[in-house]
């Protein structure tokens, strides 16, 4: 790790359809990072690695174009030639942070949520693409990624499969490990009820992080939410800005 | 020798559909809707895989490629023992297909060596059906013969074949041929020619002493198509007026729609008609480009795939100009969704099926993209269930000057992106002809299916390689594929090319085909240094090939390998064709006398309130997304709950100052065109501006895009109609100092039924503003903010109900002036932008379709507060509609000083806290206004044989 003089260094991972790359970076740089978007490629052929970096964000789109499943093939690439470096990277205490199709990838790649527990992110219970602001609550009190947050926070979804399924809810509550939950905007429970839960994801689950707290997925878009013309409610009643969620994994590094 | 093995997999348990009702169709719905009563519906994912693979392989295939780990299993197809009659679908052998390459390409990482494979879908029908009921299931609502094929029970794997050969070159005897040989061949081949055109051609090779090549005929066709040479806006127009005068017109094109830009000549526009997109300033350092498109045939017969492509080609001419895209919009008019299936002619889907399929085309792309899809429109009227209409617009920012468009002689010609296909062969003269029972089968393979990702990919590369300046110009593969693209920029220069060098999706192409078809995805460059931006496209992984170079000598020489294909001059093939006469009958104004028409204005506030081009669309934009790039600032749905109608919609492109926003507004009318074509243009451009004052742009720096959607012009009474919307345009953007920057005129929207009339859209014009946020601290907000408010209304009181909605309602036209040109009324978009900028509008809605009332009752709605206004209950003042006239909300405080800046307001109400809407006799409740807005109150539609004008 660099002295403190140097700002944190993530790395953005494009895949062919990664879309996201760019919001993610304005996110981690409003944040105090210096983020560098780098495809695949550069990775793969070795002219970028991981080991320079100090933090991982995958960031939203469509790799692969959600052949076979969102995420599938990006969590091939994850768990195949570039696994061994990223489960070194992690067991080393680099914040991994995964969003949307990030997520998905980071799931379908074993990283999420960890420990042979089996998760799937799958259709939207609406059985639609849907891009609207959400409420969440974050819950986890371990993970690196939510320290700080003394309030829910409020982003955009924008996806078609980010309905969250798992074998073990009440074990992944149990170890800290779900994140954020989806809650009304009044902050109440979301109980399942759409549109506060938007995609019909199991007990509201919106983001999970592994048993270090290490690694973050989640599916609505922070990134989209850290500044406050972002909003939709500016100039009524704003609230729920995501900057600290990047400020804290960034402190981490720092 | 590799022994070929084909496995096919059943992966369940899949998706069920049943009964929905409400919003959400399902494909039972869909079903039931044409007569075939089924309860559930279950799909299934039937892959298909062709490669020598042992056992363990297909089991890691399966586990690591096919199957979640929670709650799906996988079976070998032939162990499935389905619970009901089977119908499968699948895609023809050469469609793109993402998914099957994607799996090919994912076993490769997992060391498994896959020649092929194809994911289909098997449906079981849970309910005894006939085969004549499971046929009409399959045909109307589970495949598209365009794309696709279907059968009962199993359907056999399909892929290309490997072996097929390439048809050869043949010479067209066209040099001995008369008239009606010159007709045959032009029918024939579907080249869509004029006569003239093809006698011209006839002489021409004759005094070459030579016959064409298919390829050259192909080629000539494609570039003097009505797509790509706006032969009717170029014509030369004699227009017969109603009293027996004569004028002649010399090309809409030049002497209205560019004569009114050049006469503005105004300071913020960099580039106008000359590139693939308009280019004006944003701010300093910063240009936006602008375009808009339509899509209306390939979106008729696979309304998907041509909504798809449609956004796809339309973000491609933004990247034509050099441009990052930064917004998407969308028009799309269709008709009744209520229509009986009974009712429509052979060869037309119905318009339910239209709309879902355009809908979700446009998402995908946009989506898959990651381009905010930020302003649109959805109009619905019985003049569009034969041909619907799709408009997608694009807009992009680009640094000032940055747009290199001179190729110079030895420059490589490099084509980036994916392989060509049989996909949207002859799409370009596909779209400039009628449509009748027939085009679904002859144009099938015009129809090109969209792979958004390689765009997305196609998006980095040309932004990387502008900025490191590798090429000299660029432009884009749309309509006419190669033959399109780089024969407008070998234009000057003259061009050589080996179509060897051209990617194939699979063999068997013919060489004409490889040079015409609209493969999408592609982009054309001229470089003088290849090498790097070969490996620039690597890193990305995007293809990107050398196919020839420019030249200098002014011929367009293509050849394939050994054989020579085309070699024709450059000023023949862009300068040869004859100039288009034709014939124009004015369009008669004059409307009779308005005819009283009783009803109560409460349920009348309802019925438009819910009438499908008025109610509200959330649910469809809910499923674009608007928020990728984190730029949005004015969405297009907002208010309290998110759920509130906005006008004009704003995006800071990221990367700029953060200063200033781009304020985007669309005008689009389908009633008073068919009564008064230059008045809707007059009303449709006022709309739009409406729309970006009120997302607080300056009016004084606006620029516009045209998008014509008519029918025939060959009609004299088409043409006429056309004419007036022209003379509309060029008069008002005189008027408002605002020029046309690009635009696109889309002709012969008519569909024929065998034996019967001719059946042409409502004349449409779509307007796009688009202007400059100076002041992103005083936007005003979307829908009504505080209790207490003054409400003000600006403009005349009254409008007009001659061609209104309130006659659509009623399902006739009782006559009446239709909303007036009205030139006074860029002074009053100048004194709201005026109170806007000086901070003093909490709010503003502007009146549209519907009038005041519907204005009122959408902005408290989106407000979630109450209204009071006091005025009369005439249905004019109401319901009636007209130019630059606004709702707007601000502090009783600021009333004198808004009074000054606003002098043509005045106040009529204010806004309350009860949560009920009152105006003139009406007392409406904000859950009867959300109730019938949202689409849950019981309006009859339009009937489609009584609309107003339908007899004309």
């Amino acid at each position: 790790m660099n002295g403190s003089a140097s700002k944190p260094k993530v790395l953005i991972p494009v895949a062919l359809g990664t879309n996201r790359d760019h919001d993610l970076a304005v996110a981690f740089e409003a944040a105090g990072a210096e983020a560098h978007c780098v495809p695949l490629s550069a990775l793969r052929s070795g002219e970028v690695s991981l080991v320079d970096f100090q933090l991982l964000g995958v960031p939203g789109g469509f790799s692969y174009g959600d052949a076979l499943g969102a995420g599938r093939l990006l969590g091939l690439d994850l768990a195949g030639w570039f696994g061994d470096q990223l489960h070194a990277a992690v067991d080393a205490g680099m914040p991994v942070f995964g969003v949307c199709n990030g997520f998905q990838a980071l799931v379908r790649a074993g990283l999420l949520p960890g420990n042979d527990r089996h998760a799937v992110l799958t259709d939207n219970a609406s059985r639609r693409f849907e891009c609207r602001w959400v409420t969440l609550d974050p819950v986890s009190t371990s993970s690196v990624w939510t320290q700080n947050l003394r309030e829910p926070l409020r982003c955009p979804i924008a996806h078609g499969e980010g309905r969250f399924i798992t074998d073990d809810p009440g074990g992944l509550a149990a170890a800290d490990q779900v994140a954020f939950r989806y809650v009304a905007s009044d902050s109440a429970a979301a109980d399942g009820a759409y549109p506060a839960n938007p995609n019909g994801s199991l007990a509201d689950i919106a983001g999970v992080c592994d048993s270090t707290g290490l690694v973050l997925g989640l599916m609505p878009h922070p990134e989209d939410h850290v500044a406050a013309r972002q909003d939709p409610l500016r100039g009524r009643s704003p609230s729920g800005l995501c900057l600290p969620l990047f400020q804290a994994g960034v402190a981490a590094v720092a | 020798m590799t022994q070929l093995r084909d496995h096919t997999i059943l992966i369940g348990p899949g998706k069920t559909s049943r009964r929905e009702g409400g919003g959400a169709e399902s494909v039972v719905d869909q079903a039931h809707r044409f007569g075939v009563n089924v309860d559930e519906i279950t799909e299934l994912r039937v892959v298909h895989l062709r490669g020598a693979l042992t056992d363990a392989e297909l089991v890691t295939l399966t586990d690591r490629l096919l199957v979640n780990p929670i709650g799906e299993w996988a079976i070998p197809l032939a162990d499935h023992d389905p619970k009901g009659l089977v119908i499968e679908t699948g895609l023809r052998p050469g469609v793109t297909d993402r998914e099957g390459a994607e799996l090919v390409r994912g076993a490769a990482e997992l060391g498994i060596d896959l020649e092929a494979a194809t994911i289909a879908r098997r449906w079981v029908v849970d309910a005894a059906i006939d085969q004549a009921q499971a046929e009409t299931l399959a045909r109307r609502v589970l495949h598209n013969d365009v794309i696709e094929r279907w059968t009962l029970g199993a359907l056999a794997a399909a892929f290309t074949d490997p072996g097929a050969q390439s048809p050869a070159t043949t010479l067209i005897g066209v040099r001995d041929l008369d008239d009606s040989g010159l007709a045959e061949i032009n029918a024939r081949r579907r080249l869509g020619l004029d006569p003239e055109e093809m006698i011209v051609i006839r002489d021409h090779f004759a005094s070459e002493e030579r016959d064409p090549t298919d390829a050259e005929l192909e080629t000539l066709a494609q570039t003097w198509s009505e797509h790509c040479a706006h032969k009717t806006f170029r014509a030369h127009i004699t227009l017969e007026h109603l009293d027996g005068s004569i004028d002649t017109i010399d090309g809409l094109m030049g002497s209205l729609l560019r004569k009114s830009t050049d006469e503005i000549n105004a300071p913020w526009v960099h580039s106008a008609f000359v590139d693939n997109a308009g280019i004006v300033a944003f701010e300093p350092g910063w240009d936006i480009a602008l375009k808009a498109e339509t899509h209306n045939h390939p979106s008729a017969l696979e309304p998907f795939g041509g909504s798809n492509t449609g956004v796809g080609g339309v973000v491609r001419d933004i990247l034509g100009v050099s441009a990052k895209p930064v917004a998407i919009t969308d028009i799309l008019c269709f008709g009744p969704q209520d229509t009986d299936p009974a009712d429509l002619p052979a060869g037309v889907l119905h318009p339910q099926r239209i709309r879902d399929g355009v809908i979700a085309g446009v998402g995908d792309y946009g989506n898959k993209i990651g381009v905010p899809n930020i302003a649109g429109a959805i109009v619905h009227d019985p003049s569009y269930t034969t041909t619907p209409l799709v408009f997608a617009g694009c807009f992009g920012l680009l640094p000032e000057g940055a747009n290199p468009t001179a190729a110079q002689p030895g420059d490589a010609i490099v084509v980036l992106g994916g392989a060509v296909g049989r996909d949207g062969v002859g799409g370009a003269t596909f779209s400039s002809q009628t449509m009748g029972v027939e085009t679904a089968e002859i144009a099938g393979s015009s129809v090109q299916i969209g792979d958004p990702i390689v765009e997305k990919g196609l998006i980095d590369v040309v932004l990387e390689a502008r900025d490191r300046q590798m090429y000299t110009a660029i432009t884009d593969c749309g309509a006419g594929g190669l033959s399109s693209a780089v024969g407008e920029m070998a234009e000057e220069l003259g061009a050589r090319v080996d179509l060897q060098a051209v990617p194939r999706k699979y063999p068997g192409l013919a060489p004409w085909e490889v040079w015409l078809s609209e493969a999408q995805e592609r982009m054309v460059v001229a470089t003088p240094d290849p090498a790097p931006l070969l490996a620039l496209a690597e890193r990305w992984s995007v293809g990107a090939s050398v196919i020839g170079e420019f030249t200098g000598d002014a011929r367009l020489v293509v050849v394939d390998g050994e054989e020579p294909l085309i070699d024709l001059s450059c000023a023949f093939l862009h300068d040869g064709r004859p100039q288009r006469k034709m014939r124009a009958l004015a369009v008669d104004r004059s409307r009779p006398a308005r005819q009283h028409a009783s009803f109560d204005n409460t349920t009348m506030l309802l019925d438009l309130l819910a009438h499908p081009s008025i109610r509200s669309n959330e649910d469809v934009v809910r499923t674009f997304d608007h928020e990728v790039l984190g730029g949005t600032l004015v969405r297009p749905y907002g208010g309290v709950a998110g759920d509130g109608a906005a006008d004009g919609t704003v995006v800071v492109p990221p990367g700029t100052s953060g200063k200033r926003g781009m304020a985007i507004g669309i005008g689009v009318n389908a009633v008073i065109g068919q009564h008064d074509p230059y008045a809707m243009a007059w009303n449709v451009i006022d709309e739009a501006v409406r729309n970006v004052v009120i997302a607080g742009a300056d009016p004084h720096e606006l620029s516009l895009l045209d998008n014509f959607a008519w029918g025939n012009p060959t009609d004299p009474a088409t043409l006429g109609s056309i004419v007036a919307a022209c003379t509309a345009c060029h008069d008002a953007a005189l008027v408002y100092g605002a020029p046309f920057v690009s635009g696109k005129d889309s002709l012969y929207n008519v569909f024929v039924p065998p034996g019967g009339e001719p059946d042409p859209v409502a004349p449409t014009l779509v307007l796009t503003a688009v202007g400059i946020v100076k002041n992103l601290d005083v936007v005003p907000l979307t829908g009504v903010v505080q209790a207490g408010s003054d409400i003000w209304l600006v403009g005349p009181d009254s409008g007009a109900l001659g061609a209104s909605h309130v006659d659509v309602v009623l399902g006739a036209d009782h006559g009446g002036a239709v909303p007036e040109a009205d030139p006074t009324a860029i002074g009053r978009h100048g004194e709201v932008a005026d109170a806007i900028a000086a901070g003093v509008v909490r709010s503003a809605h502007d009146l549209s379709e519907g009038g005041l009332a519907v204005a009122v009752a959408e902005w408290a709605h989106a407000g979630r507060l109450g209204v009071a206004l006091e005025v009369d209950s005439s249905p004019e003042v109401l319901f009636g509609e007209g130019m630059a006239r606004y709702l707007i909300e601000a502090d009783p405080s600021d009333a004198s000083r808004f009074s000054e800046l606003v002098p043509s307001a005045r106040r009529i109400g204010s806004v309350t806290s009860e949560p009920v809407v009152r105006l003139g006799d009406i007392t409406v409740s904000l859950d009867a206004i959300a109730a019938a807005w949202t689409g849950h109150h019981g309006a009859p539609p339009t009937p489609a044989n009584e609309r107003p004008g339908a007899a004309q």
